[in-house]
């Protein structure tokens, strides 16, 4: 069901929490849906993510994708970053079952937001 | 080695090492066709006679209204369509409720395209069926009655008895699916004027793939399984011998009362440890109206499938009912039934117990499940605060 990689990222996220002076911001999801993921950047002058984390309410997926997810940007330009795609993800978690993709997709959404928050900041 | 603790015994139970013993000779040695006239089809037909009467007896009914299937699910088949199509000049109305499983379910949406009529009852926020709504929905048309005895997922056990007396009172039959409750509550058929009932052996201790249709000598039944006869020509199929067995030992040893006494204390204890972490709810009722077996909680905050899987990580396996668990994308429709909001159901865990389970299981149980909480809410974007979870959920935690 869940690849050994995947598992090793939920039990052990190495990216959970929040960065207390963050420049960026991004959510998605709600309660309803099962999903919330809130990821936290902190860029510097030369649009280089310094740090990323992300804060998540879900299943397995959601957070193992989110962990991967920061660990894949982290150290990246955020051009760079933007070019990400869920499938990168995907293939990062050694798979992910084919109904769990939109978790991944999610984790995407919320950096994006998170970058547009922090160009909209400067 | 991690210990385990299996607490998913609604979904389905470990074969008591007695039952294998049981079951073992008629692998091997007593192997006969119980239709075959010699000594081995003899063999095989007494020890599937004798378990009928042993099944027969646990249920207060006749040995020749035991049929044996292969399960829940087939029992609930053909109780509904079995009754439904020899009964179609009479009537071609059902009434259920919206809390079956579903294959009770999933039987009533195919009755309902070959043009029977289905009425859903409601239940109220601990499961139970509201009994007016029940009477006044009997028609003239109306000829089943299909109710859960013991729920599945939150251990709802209905007053069968009083709604055996409303299906006697306007002559309508009452079937039960018994799966969960068979031996963990009383089922007396003539007491609650049950007409039919499904029960199944890998629920008890059992093995999988065998299970009985009980069917009142006064139904008007038609058979599904068409074959050679067999079970007094209401289901073909040569008979599941070891499977029979087995079932009847199960039954046997799960017959004492004071299993139910010691699950039920273990049930409270697990319901009691689990509700004292903070912002935790059971689902269903308390007390001696809820399966000795079952318990059934909302993790405000957390999400079933995470909760699931940390635990199982620490060695505790249990079921969700959140859209999240991986296989379906669908959430409950039971915790639905009884009002939960999405949050809420996409937050449950159902933790069952069986006669093996110990106190001090429990209690490690109990541990892991605050420090599994504890995890996932330290790592959530929705805060703990009441305030928060009062909006998230509409209602004070």
């Amino acid at each position: 069901m869940y690849s050994e990689k995947a598992l090793e990222h939920f039990k052990n996220p190495k990216f959970a929490g929040e960065i207390k002076d963050a420049n960026g911001i991004g959510e998605v999801g709600n309660v309803a849906c099962g999903d919330v993921i809130k990821v936290y950047i902190k860029v510097n002058k030369k649009g280089i993510l310094e740090d990323v984390r992300f804060q998540t309410y879900g299943c397995v997926a959601a957070i193992a994708a989110s962990d991967a997810l920061c660990e894949m940007a982290r150290g990246k330009h955020i051009d760079d970053v933007l070019k990400m795609k869920y499938e990168d993800i995907v293939k990062e978690l050694g798979g992910l079952p084919p109904v769990k993709f939109h978790c991944s997709v999610m984790g995407i959404q919320a950096l994006k937001k998170a970058i547009e928050n922090y160009k909209k900041k400067r | 080695m991690q210990r385990s603790v299996y607490l998913d015994n609604a979904a389905t139970t470990m074969v008591d090492p007695e039952v294998i013993k049981a079951m073992e000779p008629y692998f091997d040695r007593h192997y006969g066709n119980p239709s075959s006239i010699h000594q081995l089809g003899r063999e095989a037909r007494e020890a599937t006679e004798a378990s009928r009467d042993r099944i027969a007896a646990s249920i207060n009914s006749r040995a020749d209204e035991i049929v044996f299937t292969s399960g829940g699910t087939e029992g609930n088949n053909l109780a509904l369509k079995g009754v439904a199509f020899a009964n179609r000049k009479k009537g071609k109305h059902i009434i259920t409720t919206k809390i079956e499983h579903k294959c009770i379910l999933n039987s009533c949406e195919w009755l309902e395209n070959e043009g029977f009529k289905i009425t859903y009852l409601d239940v109220n926020r601990e499961g139970f069926v509201d009994l007016e709504q029940l009477e006044n929905s009997i028609t003239k048309e109306t000829v089943l009655v299909s109710i859960i005895h013991g729920q599945n997922e939150i251990g709802t056990i209905q007053d069968l008895q009083t709604i055996g007396k409303i299906c006697k009172e306007h002559d309508v039959w009452l079937h039960t699916d018994a799966c969960q409750s068979y031996t963990k509550t009383e089922l007396d058929v003539k007491k609650y004027n049950i007409a039919l009932a499904t029960l199944n052996a890998h629920k008890l201790h059992g093995p999988k793939g065998v299970g009985a249709l009980y069917i009142r000598e006064d139904v008007e039944f038609v058979p599904w399984q068409h074959g050679g006869g067999q079970e007094s020509k209401r289901r073909g199929g040569t008979e599941n011998v070891p499977g029979i067995v087995g079932f009847a030992k199960a039954v046997e040893l799960a017959s004492n009362k004071r299993h139910i006494e010691r699950m039920t204390k273990l049930r409270d204890k697990l319901i009691e440890g689990i509700t004292k972490i903070e912002d935790v709810s059971l689902n269903g009722p308390r007390g001696s109206r809820r399966l000795c077996n079952n318990a059934n909680f909302s993790f405000f905050g957390v999400e079933g499938e995470g909760l699931g899987m940390a635990l199982e990580q620490e060695g505790v396996l249990t079921s969700t009912g959140s859209a999240c668990s991986s296989r379906s994308l669908e959430k409950s429709h039971v915790l639905k039934a009884i009002g939960l909001s999405d949050a809420e159901i996409n937050s449950s865990t159902r933790m069952s117990i069986s006669r093996f389970t110990t106190e001090e299981e429990i209690d490690y149980a109990i541990e892991k499940t605050e420090y599994a909480v504890k995890k996932l809410r330290a790592i959530s974007p929705i805060k703990k605060a009441k305030e928060v979870l009062k909006n998230v959920f509409g209602k004070s935690a």
